[in-house]
């Protein structure tokens, strides 16, 4: 199970910031999210929306062991 | 959170005089301590509440990582950091950055450099609730061009 967390507007859209989804690589959570929420889905690869894996940024695919926390991160505002 | 303990980011309201005092405290070869205290702005009440959303241990490590090139660009002593996260009033503080240096023109520098990145490039979500409703926002243009200055 790897934790899922969304933030700004990602969260707002979702109705959810906190979730833990079956997937063992980010393509299978992707589509995990995208069957029970197609816009979401649509979303999460919409511009400048950048993935963290354990915390560090990823592009591109990622395979995820047990316990892995993937965040989604739109685009950042400054403080 | 004690992984950086330069950086706080803190869900209550703090003092920025009491943050400047215990900065200052104990420094023999420290000539100058420049401080920065942003503040929540009311937007002739646009903005009845700002709300800043942070990823913890994310934020604090990215702010840590250009706050050490920082200190090396301007061979700082020391700095400290503290950012506001949660929900902010207008006129409470939302950031406060020092920094010790030899000299002053160093202190400043780094000072303003750190506050460029914080406004523009640190990883914060922002949302402004006001009268109309809340709308998330992103860095202005202007944000960018004083971070860009630097590169």
């Amino acid at each position: 199970m790897a934790r899922v967390l969304l933030f700004g507007r990602l969260a707002d859209q979702a109705g959810w910031r906190d979730r833990s989804v079956d997937a063992s690589s980010l393509a299978a959570l992707r589509a995990a999210l995208a069957a029970d929420d197609p816009d979401l889905a649509e979303a999460l690869v919409g511009p400048g929306v950048q993935v963290a894996v354990d915390k560090a940024i990823v592009r591109g695919e990622a395979s995820l062991a047990a316990a892995t926390e993937v965040a989604f991160l739109p685009p950042m505002s400054g403080g | 959170m004690t992984t950086f303990p330069s950086i706080s980011l803190t869900a209550e309201a703090f003092e920025p005089g009491a943050l400047v005092t215990t900065f200052c405290a104990g420094r023999d070869e420290t000539g100058a301590v420049a401080s920065f205290v942003g503040l929540a702005r009311a937007e002739q009440g646009q903005a009845r509440i700002l709300e800043l959303e942070a990823y913890p241990g994310f934020t604090d490590a990215a702010i840590a990582q250009f706050a050490e090139q920082a200190k090396a660009r301007f061979d700082l002593h020391d700095y400290r950091i503290v950012h506001r996260i949660g929900r902010i009033k207008p006129g409470e503080a939302i950031v406060f950055v020092a920094t010790a240096a030899g000299h002053r023109r160093a202190a400043f520098e780094a000072c303003d450099f750190l506050m460029d990145y914080l406004k523009s490039r640190a990883p914060f979500w922002k949302k402004e609730h006001g009268p109309d409703g809340e709308r998330w926002i992103e860095p202005t243009a202007r944000d960018r061009t004083d971070a860009e200055r630097w590169d």
